[in-house]
């Protein structure tokens, strides 16, 4: 049996309640069917990904990958099978295009999948997640051909994909590309170079490896504005669509990692024998156009690994808190050890878990939802709002949220004590597999940066200002319940430090020093204050409708709402001055 | 060829059951999940019928509350179609009823080669209703099937015994029993979930199936005392002294599994 169970009745109140599912639904383009075909899909899938896929996350951290002296990967026992049934399943096709074999299901139903899959396995869940990264750029950007190649076999799994941006001196700075793309006179490229980082770069689980390929052609102008983004598979493709001849590139080694061991992360070499044949994503020179364009996404599903780990480590914490005894809990009678859930400061752990847990799955799929209105809605001007609001909470998702993901595994692993510290139990692997989040698919100072200098100033402050106007307007609500009465107070404190860092952040605006140096602080400040937010509002929402949900379940949100606001959200009150403080003290010291 | 399952949809087990002080049944009125022992017949219903090159298999069930979630996890899985009886007449019926009611479902479905249960449910475990069943259609019943093939007309089963297991040969048409584990259950797919969504469920009622009387009034058995589980006693820890082996042994012995 496993050890974690699907949060289902969240999923399903977030989704529904707190997004707006049938709405989202309603929207067009996407199959028309009721939310209850939602809740079938989501507990058929969990009870898949709970069976077949979480019993492997710790198997895969033992044994890792090993790269055999052919340059090809071994993963570890069981992921081979796991991956065919779930290809055979067909999860991976939910929220994709009809057209090619999708499920034509929104993002956000997409991403309530990935929460799952992650928190069973994050490991396993890279190989379907980067495929998803490269499904999303062919999707938007490839010519009908390479639609037609690639996207079928990429939707169901049956091949995989991969995105190649990093190499040796071009990590954050992805300018700094040098891989080269020749062109040939029948109109492919020739691709020479060496890419690290490339998770799921090579492996024995799909037959074939569709690599997205970032790199300059001869004549490109220097930085971001002269890389161009090619498809370069494993095997080509045989006119009639069977696999071809082996591509020249290979995995030349793979990382020893913290955590994910069972992700393979390659070194790979294209043009060892003269070239990998490269095929031209639309027009050279755009591939960083491009990348902007899956970024929304591939940032929320990073963000959600935070969640989907936070919530692993939770489940186990409370496991064992429950049956591990010592001391005495106030109140406990003499002469028993009480379980640790007992005392008072495991308590708060636990409970700080659980209610950012929620807060997490109340901003990432409400991400995922504002993506779906960007891409589906009739109205322009509806579709232009909810791009905006959703790019604004991308690097809340994936800043705070794997920030996150990292403290809240860090408290499974405090709760367990010497043994959360012992390999044995487990719950060591979460945080360390938590780690990478903070760190890839842009660092969480990147999400900072991008959050003052892109976000903030987006329609000259109106998007910001909008979305502290709405948290303003759900505190007045919230404050006419008597029992909510505290929390709208902090709601209201903790709002009106976050307009003045934001105020003094859009007055400093053309001070990149300033504005640099209070990036993180800020993050943190606005994350904090819209989670408090969301569960707030989640907390009436349950009222509302109590007839429905029940009375536990409004007794839960208004406790969860409460324990956030009043005991969590007001520590980033005080980060304001981290924003607004002196930037030369920071950079005259050290 | 048709193959009928009998598919019973229960409250999840992982969730932790109570009893209606009322009646002493248990409480059925949250969300009801496929008996994961009744998986086991849906998949060898489905395998059956994918050997004989074609047919269908067919689906029959008791719940309250029009519960059809159960029902669906088995459409997705490949079954066709599913009669469901729901009638708040039905509360209180005892096994018996229930195979008069099922059985009145198969024949509904126009009967089949071969009928499919579990040996028993896993939240009721009288593990009497296939047999009864079978009585009343007036079928050949095999019980404990581990090993379950149709050849030439004939079905062919493992019967699980205490000492090893009976191969039983029996014509057509039948009813069969099979234990959990005779094949391994497939998980529904993304297609067949959806595909589920549009597939027949016939809900009636006991009294369109002309089974009378049902419920607490047609119960040969009635339920004259519940009492909590015997706590599980402690277990006796042997302590290392390099000859505890031996104590094991005895102990394995006391048990007469060795």
């Amino acid at each position: 049996m496993t050890d974690y169970r699907a949060p289902l009745h969240d999923i399903d109140f977030v989704l529904n309640r707190v997004c707006g599912l049938d709405r989202i639904l309603s929207l067009p383009g996407y199959i028309e069917v009721d939310s209850s075909v939602v809740r079938d899909l989501m507990s058929e899938a969990a009870r898949f990904m709970e069976e077949k896929v979480a019993p492997l996350n710790r198997v895969g951290d033992v044994h890792g990958v090993k790269r055999n002296a052919d340059g090809s990967i071994t993963t570890a026992p069981g992921f081979i099978e796991a991956y065919q049934a779930y290809v055979d399943a067909g999860w991976g096709a939910v929220p994709f295009d009809m057209g090619f074999g999708g499920g034509g299901f929104p993002w956000m139903v997409g991403v309530a999948l990935q929460e799952i899959l992650t928190s069973a396995n994050m490991a396993f869940s890279m190989c379907p997640l980067l495929t998803q990264g490269a499904i999303d750029a062919i999707m938007h950007h490839g010519s009908e051909e390479q639609k037609m190649t690639y996207l079928p076999k990429m939707i169901t799994g049956e091949w995989s994909g991969t995105m190649n941006l990093t190499e040796p001196d071009a990590g954050s700075d992805v300018g700094a590309v040098r891989t080269r793309a020749l062109r040939q006179p029948d109109g492919t490229y020739l691709v020479t170079g060496t890419k690290i980082y490339i998770s799921f770069g090579e492996h024995d689980m799909a037959d074939n490896i569709v690599h997205l390929v970032l790199a300059r052609t001869p004549d490109a102008p220097p930085g971001t504005k002269g890389i161009s983004c090619f498809i370069v598979p494993k095997f080509l493709i045989n006119p009639d669509g069977s696999l071809g001849r082996r591509n020249d590139v290979s995995c030349v080694s793979v990382e020893h990692k913290l955590g994910i061991h069972a992700s393979p992360t390659c070194v790979l070499s294209y043009g060892d024998q003269g070239g990998a044949v490269g095929y031209l994503i639309g027009e050279e020179n755009r591939g960083m156009q491009y990348m902007f364009t899956m970024m929304n996404q591939a940032r929320l599903s990073v963000g959600l690994q935070g969640l989907s780990l936070g919530e692993r480590a939770y489940q186990q914490a409370l496991r064992y808190a429950r049956e591990r005894r010592q001391g005495r809990a106030p109140g406990a009678p003499a002469g028993e050890s009480s379980p640790i859930i007992d005392h008072p400061d495991v308590k708060r752990m636990l409970l700080t878990m659980k209610v950012t847990n929620e807060a997490l799955r109340r901003l990432t799929y409400w991400n995922a939802a504002c993506i779906d209105v960007a891409n589906h809605h009739p109205d322009a001007t509806e579709r232009e709002w909810a791009a905006d609001l959703a790019a604004l909470l991308t690097p809340l998702s994936k800043g705070w949220g794997t920030d996150m993901g990292v403290e809240m595994t860090g408290l499974a692993v405090q709760i367990h004590g010497g043994m959360g510290f012992v390999e044995e139990t487990g719950v060591a692997q979460h945080y360390r597999d938590a780690r990478i989040a903070t760190i890839y698919e842009g660092t969480n100072g990147i999400q900072a940066i991008d959050l003052v200098g892109r976000k903030l100033g987006l329609r000259g402050g109106e998007v910001v200002k909008r979305h502290l106007d709405a948290i303003a307007e759900a505190a007045t609500r919230v404050k006419k319940h008597p029992d909510l009465a505290e929390a709208a107070k902090a709601l209201e404190t903790s709002l009106q430090a976050t307009r003045r860092a934001t105020e003094w952040l859009m007055a400093h605006a053309t001070d990149p020093l300033s504005m640099l140096s209070g990036a993180t602080p800020y993050l943190r400040m606005l994350s904090t204050v819209t989670a408090g937010f969301l569960l707030a509002e989640s907390a009436l929402i349950a009222r509302e409708h109590a007839a429905e949900v029940g009375e536990s379940v409004v007794a839960e949100r208004v406790a969860s709402a409460r324990f956030f606001c009043e005991q969590l959200m007001p520590a980033s009150d005080g980060l304001v001055g981290a924003v607004t403080g002196d930037a030369q003290l920071l950079m005259s010291s050290i | 060829m048709k193959v009928i399952v009998c598919v019973k949809q229960i409250p999840d087990p992982a969730t932790p059951g109570a009893l209606d002080p009322s009646s002493n049944t248990l409480k059925r009125d949250g969300k009801l999940i496929l008996d994961e022992s009744d998986a086991y017949g849906v998949e060898m219903a489905l395998q059956l019928v994918d050997a004989a090159g074609g047919g269908e298999v067919n689906l029959v069930s008791m719940a309250p509350n029009s519960e059809t979630a159960g029902l669906r996890t088995a459409l997705a899985m490949g079954a066709a179609k599913a009669v469901l009886v729901s009638d708040p007449a039905l509360q209180g019926s005892d096994a018996l009823t229930t195979a008069k009611v099922l059985a009145a479902a198969v024949q509904r479905l126009g009967g089949a080669d071969l009928v499919i249960a579990a040996t028993e449910s896993s939240d009721g475990y009288t593990g009497t209703v296939p047999e009864q069943m079978a009585e009343v259609l007036g079928l050949p019943s095999v019980t404990f099937a581990k090993k379950v093939a149709i050849d030439g007309g004939v079905l062919k089963a493992d019967r699980q015994t205490e000492a090893g297991y009976d191969e039983v040969t029996c014509s057509l048409p039948a009813l069969i029993s099979v234990t959990a584990g005779v094949v391994e259950p497939r998980y529904p797919s993304f297609k067949g979930i959806m595909a589920a969504k549009s597939k027949p469920v016939d809900e009636v009622k006991a009294s369109d199936l002309g089974v009378t009387p049902v419920g607490w009034a047609g119960a040969g058995q009635t339920i004259s005392n519940v009492a909590q589980a015997e706590a599980r006693a402690a277990g006796e820890i042997i302590e290392d002294d390099g000859e505890s082996f031996g104590k094991i042994v005895a102990f394995l012995e006391g048990l007469k599994v060795i």
